[in-house]
């Protein structure tokens, strides 16, 4: 067919435009030349030099605290605000709550930066870490919102029904049902807000202070001036942490939903 | 979709139902909201030569009419009467629409052909989109500048087939068009997503019969598919073009010193002159700007939900 053809070009070449960039940029941090368009053999001495340069482990490690700590704390008021969302279909301002939700996600970052950054200004707190924590939970929290949304939306309410009806308090059944039901969504939304913080240079960049220089800030600096095989090797060595993360979290809801659908399949049996 | 009846227990009042909405309301009414109030109020200050640098916010939070007679628009008057400032604000527009337009001219024909694929193969093809998204921003928009430099892999490729001379280099990266590749690139999933989960619950019967009834495929696809899918076409618009028109890291990194775009305007006031109040006008302006297709895109969103 004509249009079989035609779709598998297309889907060819958009998959080579979004990957070989990609691919070159993780080739190169393995060039023993300080050229980029120079191949002089495999070599793995820019990770050695990455692995030596102070300045970069130290941002790699506030990097890394802000990323675990911000997504915790995202992802909770990120669970809370899609419950409120889906379950609370009514109370007062909840026009204002969903458009506070929604907004973040498109506005640009130079605007959430300065104006979360005045805040914190106007207020007298010190920027630095936590500030930048304060920052990145806020506007992860609204991705958790929309990936647990959804997952929300497709949820059979009986099961809690039923749990509530059997006498279980409210609080209890979320546990005990609710959280247990959602929870692939929240490790997903969990490892989105993650990667967003470990992503982010503008808002960073506007709300950190003395000895909270995160890994884009400190890549985005050595960038300015000029191209060199090390920040390929730490380009790469993110990469792969995060291609692991995405295909263990792929491979472990897989397996969940094997089981729900196993358990449904025996709970079917067992009514009949 | 699973709606609460009013009788469920959710819409019934007790106290951990009031915290479930109360924390994030209140996490966000303090560092979202309040944050633009203030910005707000800043960009009508006067720049001082202090830490920070402008006149001070709450001298008590009393006096409306002191706070009233205080406002000063000489920062909103200096934007609109520099042209440099409007030429900005325009460029980012004109980049933005462009480069709209150019997601959807690439990013349509391939969430098409994820929709048309084999139902097994969907998820992988859906997987492979939103990998790239995974893996930082600041690291793909760095990967081009290897690519587009003068003496990058774009003239190498291009000299090796003949298409260059042995001593000429492209000449793309420090221009607009490198801008246009590095925000296609960047944004392709966000134009993609959307338009895939428009096209793919389609009901494929409606084309067969158009075919059935003797329309064209081109015509089926201007008279069905393409009205069908236009929920995607708007919210993957509206995804891409409002963060791209205050686009930071792409124009400063691939752009040249003549690519203008607001967001670098903001960047270089806030933090190359120290001008605090004129970047927060200079924010303010563009937040006006984009009001319209916020509102579109969170219609969009709660009609989705």
């Amino acid at each position: 067919m004509k249009s079989s053809r035609f779709d598998a070009t297309v889907l060819t070449l958009g998959f080579a435009f979004l990957y070989i960039p990609i691919i070159i940029l993780v080739v190169y941090s393995f060039n023993a030349s300080k050229l980029v368009t120079v191949w002089g053999g495999f070599s793995l001495q820019w990770y050695r030099t990455m692995w030596s340069n102070q300045g970069l482990m130290d941002a790699a490690w506030v990097t890394a605290r802000v990323g675990v700590i911000s997504a915790t704390i995202g992802t909770v008021l990120g669970t809370l605000a899609a419950l409120a969302l889906v379950r609370f279909t009514r109370f007062h301002g909840r026009m204002l709550f969903s458009g506070m939700i929604y907004a973040p996600l498109v506005m640009p970052e130079v605007i959430t930066g300065l104006s979360l950054l005045l805040l914190f200004v106007a207020v007298g707190i010190d920027r630095g870490f936590w500030t930048v924590v304060i920052a990145h939970t806020t506007f992860t929290m609204c991705y958790v919102a929309i990936v647990v949304q959804s997952r929300l939306l497709t949820f059979d309410l009986s099961l809690e029904e039923a749990a509530l009806d059997l006498g279980c308090p409210p609080v209890k059944t979320f546990f005990k049902i609710t959280l247990p039901l959602i929870f692939p969504a929240v490790i997903a939304g969990w490892m989105l807000a993650f990667t967003l913080s470990l992503d982010d240079l503008v808002i960073a960049s506007f709300t950190t202070g003395p000895g909270a220089t995160t890994l884009p800030i400190k890549i985005y600096s050595q960038v300015r001036l000029g191209v060199t095989p090390e920040i390929n090797a730490i380009c790469t060595i993110l990469i792969g942490l995060v291609t692991i993360g995405v295909i263990i979290a792929s491979i472990s809801t897989k397996q969940t939903e094997m089981r729900r659908i196993r358990d449904e399949h025996v709970a079917a049996r067992g009514t009949t | 979709m699973a709606s609460v009846s009013e009788t469920h227990p959710a819409n019934k009042p007790n106290p951990a139902r009031w915290l479930v909405v109360a924390v994030p309301y209140l996490w966000l009414l303090l560092f979202f909201a309040a944050p633009f109030l203030i910005i707000f109020k800043i960009s009508l200050s006067e720049t001082t030569i202090a830490m920070p640098p402008y006149t001070p916010l709450f001298e008590g939070f009393g006096a409306f009419g002191d706070f009233v007679s205080e406002l000063d628009f000489d920062n909103y008057l200096f934007l609109t009467g520099d042209p440099l400032y409007i030429e900005a604000y325009l460029s980012s527009l004109r980049i933005a629409v462009i480069s709209t337009f150019l997601l959807l001219l690439i990013g349509y024909p391939m969430a098409l052909a994820m929709a048309r694929a084999p139902t097994m193969l969907r998820p992988t093809l859906v997987m492979l989109v939103i990998l790239p998204f995974w893996t930082s921003f600041l690291i793909r928009v760095y990967a081009w500048i290897g690519i587009l430099k003068p003496d990058g892999l774009l003239t190498l490729l291009f000299r090796s087939v003949g298409l260059l001379g042995v001593d000429d280099q492209v000449q793309i990266l420090r221009t607009d068009y490198a801008v246009f590749i590095g925000i296609v690139y960047s944004y392709l999933p966000f134009m993609v997503l959307p338009l895939y989960s428009a096209l793919e619950k389609m009901d494929n019967t409606l084309l067969e019969a158009a075919s059935d009834l003797g329309c064209p495929p081109w015509k089926a696809f201007w008279k069905i598919t393409f009205p069908l899918s236009l929920p995607g076409v708007i919210a993957g618009s509206m995804i891409c073009f409002i963060p791209i028109t205050g686009e930071f890291v792409i124009p400063d990194l691939l752009g040249g010193a003549d690519t203008l775009m607001i967001g670098k305007t903001l960047w270089t006031e806030f933090f190359g002159n120290r001008d605090w109040p004129l970047a927060s006008a200079v924010a303010v302006i563009l937040l006006i700007m984009l009001v319209v297709p916020i509102m579109i895109f969170q219609n969009q969103q709660k009609k989705v939900a």
